[in-house]
């Protein structure tokens, strides 16, 4: 979705601001997972030795990707697969929909993805004219919402029960019995169960291309991914070319950081490599399995400022952890990809004009980096991305002027000082009694907070005064 | 690291205390001087560029970062009552100057000689106050670019734990953002008015008398919207405490 065509981020986050109930689902999720993130951690003393690995594994596939991919193509061809290359989402998009159209098919579940999020898939079936079914729960609430995901890990985080009820309520036939989540969950499974077996194609993300065997590695907590990816006729991996890692026991090095991180667990319930499609004497499978590689914009990334961020593994901790995402939620951000990683991946994405608000958008308070498991900088990267606004006259008008009046006078500490001393004065008769509740061009501030009154004489002033004095009395 | 005795300290005052509170840098003389260090105050300092830094205007900011490099070149120690003024000092510019032949050596000298105060004065000059006390419960947040950019969390505690009478208060989300993160506060206002809320419901649920922290601008947005709330929660940079300046009037007091 082209961020041109939306309100701005500020209108969207203020929206957002006011909105209740939205507060109160984020907290509850982000809250819970900030809380058993830190337990899992504290239970696990090797966490930054596994993180240092993870790392390490990240940068060794990111500077020899072409290997790895070449040999994940083979052995994953080898074991059965077809292999295609997509460039970006539209040459993506057309290949998941030309095998789909190609089977005949009509029904097609899919089991999250964001990479699927990120090429529009959802739009892409419908406008094929196939029915779409998102298999994991959260998806599914989402998809009778007719909304896209706010979390990577929990895109429907936005909702709280309540909401959830009413969706099921109308959108269940029969509707839940009851609201309670129990009740509610099982009619969820009734509504995805016939679903399942009818469907002609499952479509999945991938956690990790593993390049010795060429499988290809998903982590659920519902199973939804192995009912997604098992009884249809033909299975559909859409996934970016940087989840590739060299072995098993490498993903399961980078498993161990990305489950602690993303909820807390030691593992998730559902861990399943998928390699190949059925063979002879197997007792299920897929008979077509496709893998579709998807670039878009990473091999960009592998030569600029960004590599960095190609180390993630999607874990959504940064977001948990942000003290802006907290307020504001993921559809603020207007990207697919929400909070501090979105905010370094949507202007890779949608272009910088479009989302030049996101590396703003921050406080550089660095919390988002000290819990990445794979130590991306994300900080570094916002600073880059504002740079780059800078240099390319994205940032115009008075906070550009502001910056140029105020660097030409900090370049001349005399005239500095004299600034200084005469904006202290000017700045003391707005206020009285310590305070100023209101000040002109400075609404930002004074809206929400006062200002505290400058003391009268600077500090360069007061210094040097007592410096004469002393040299007097010499 | 053991310092030389009485080594040449630079104070850099950083252009908010010059600004409104001049007071915590005199606070940072005396804790130096009692410390046993010869501080100046070079005048060739103005701001450490972080504005500039934040806004991505990087030719501006290394404009700034030579300017003062240069100025504090014949010092020993350069020493702010900030840590994220620091913090920009150590990391961004030798990172800014890395490919200036002319400049990459001194900025990587200039940043490994510059300091925090709360934690010069502990891990270099291994300074305890002596004598101070203050009859009251305080308690600190931790700024985040001093806390995840130089580590400083230990020392201010460490320093406060002698002020006689001072009783700490544990303070929940103490190292989460209190959402000034410098020009980000004016330019998205609103999100940032959420999240110092959220702060300063933390700090009025500690019921302390003071609140105390190490970098002026979040101290400046924590104290204006706890005055704007009507709390009475007085509040002070961590080092007017330890140089016994706390009896004077907090920020945003007229004595």
């Amino acid at each position: 979705m082209s961020a041109a065509a939306q309100p701005g981020f500020k209108a969207r986050a203020a929206a957002e601001l006011s909105n209740a109930a939205l507060k109160v689902a984020i907290e509850r999720t982000t809250g819970n997972a900030e809380r058993k993130r830190a337990a899992a951690v504290a239970a696990f003393p090797e966490f930054d030795a596994a993180r240092e690995r993870g790392r390490a594994i990240k940068d060794h596939v990111i500077a020899h990707l072409d290997h790895y991919l070449e040999m994940f193509e083979r052995n994953a061809t080898a074991a059965g697969a077809k292999v295609h290359w997509a460039s970006d989402d539209a040459e993506a998009r057309a290949i998941v929909t030309r095998i789909c159209l190609d089977a005949d098919a009509r029904l097609v579940t899919r089991a999250k993805s964001m990479l699927g999020e990120e090429i529009g898939l959802p739009h892409a079936l419908a406008d094929a004219g196939i029915e779409r079914v998102e298999t994991d729960l959260a998806e599914h609430i989402i998809q009778l919402a007719g909304e896209r995901p706010s979390h990577i890990v929990w895109p429907a985080m936005h909702r709280t029960r309540e909401q959830v009820a009413d969706l099921f309520k109308a959108g269940h036939h029969p509707p839940p019995a009851a609201d309670d989540p129990g009740t509610m969950v099982q009619s969820a499974r009734r509504e995805l169960r016939a679903k399942f077996l009818g469907a002609d194609v499952g479509i999945s993300g991938a956690n990790f291309l593993v390049a010795d065997t060429g499988a290809t590695c998903t982590v659920t907590n519902e199973g939804n991914a192995e009912l997604t990816t098992t009884p249809p006729r033909i299975h559909i991996v859409t996934a970016g070319i940087e989840k590739i890692v060299p072995s098993t026991a490498h993903a399961f090095a980078l498993l161990r950081l990305l489950v602690r991180s993303a909820t807390g667990g030691e593992l998730t319930q559902y861990t399943t490599f998928h390699c190949g499609p059925k063979r002879p004497g197997d007792a299920d499978g897929p008979e077509e399995m496709h893998i579709v590689l998807v670039d878009n914009g990473r091999t960009r990334m592998l030569g600029d400022e960004f590599r960095e961020m190609l180390r993630c593994i999607r874990c959504g901790a940064c977001m948990n952890h942000c003290v802006v995402y907290r307020q504001i939620g993921g559809h603020a951000y207007g990207g697919t990809y929400p909070g501090p990683m979105g905010a370094v991946l949507t202007p890779v994405l949608d272009g910088l004009a479009a989302s030049r608000d996101l590396p703003h958008a921050c406080t550089m308070n660095g919390r988002c980096a000290e819990v990445c498991p794979v130590g991306i900088p994300i900080p570094t990267l916002l600073r880059a991305w504002r740079r780059r606004s800078w240099r390319a006259g994205l940032e115009n008008g008075v906070p550009r002027l502001a910056i140029g009046v105020w660097a030409m006078a900090a370049r001349r500490p005399r005239l500095y000082r004299l600034a200084s001393r005469v904006g202290v004065r000017a700045l003391r008769l707005f206020g009285r009694r310590g305070w100023i509740r209101s000040l002109p061009l400075a609404g930002g501030w004074t809206a929400y907070r006062d200002l505290p009154r400058p003391a009268g004489r600077t500090f360069m002033e007061q210094y040097r005064a007592n410096q004469a004095a002393k040299g007097a009395r010499r | 690291m053991p310092a030389k005795p009485n080594p040449r300290v630079g104070l850099f005052v950083t252009c908010l205390v010059d600004a409104i509170r001049p007071g915590i840098g005199f606070a940072a003389i005396q804790l130096l001087e009692e410390a046993g260090c010869r501080v100046e105050v070079p005048q060739g300092q103005t701001c450490c560029g972080q504005p500039a830094l934040n806004s991505g205007d990087d030719e501006d900011t290394a404009r700034l970062a030579r300017q003062t490099i240069a100025a504090f070149e014949d010092c020993d120690y350069v020493v702010l009552p900030s840590g994220s003024c620091a913090g920009t000092m150590v990391h961004a510019y030798p990172d800014l100057l890395a490919r200036d032949p002319k400049w990459a050596a001194r900025a990587a000298a200039f940043a490994a000689k510059t300091h925090e105060i709360t934690s010069f004065l502990v891990d270099v000059m291994d300074y305890r106050p002596r004598g101070r006390r203050l009859d009251a419960t305080a308690t600190y947040h931790d700024s985040c670019a001093g806390l995840r950019e130089l580590n400083i969390a230990a020392q201010p505690r460490a320093l406060l734990s002698h002020v006689e009478g001072l009783a700490m208060r544990g303070l929940e989300g103490n190292d989460v953002c209190c959402g000034f993160g410098g020009t980000f506060c004016v330019k998205y206002s609103t999100i940032s008015n959420a999240i110092v809320t959220e702060k300063a419901e933390a700090i009025e649920r500690t019921g302390a008398d003071l609140l105390l922290a190490g970098d002026l601008g979040c101290l400046m947005n924590m104290a204006g919207k706890l005055h704007r709330r009507g709390a009475r929660t007085r509040c002070f940079h961590t080092i007017e405490v330890l140089a016994g300046r706390a009896d004077g009037p907090a920020i945003g007091e007229e004595g």
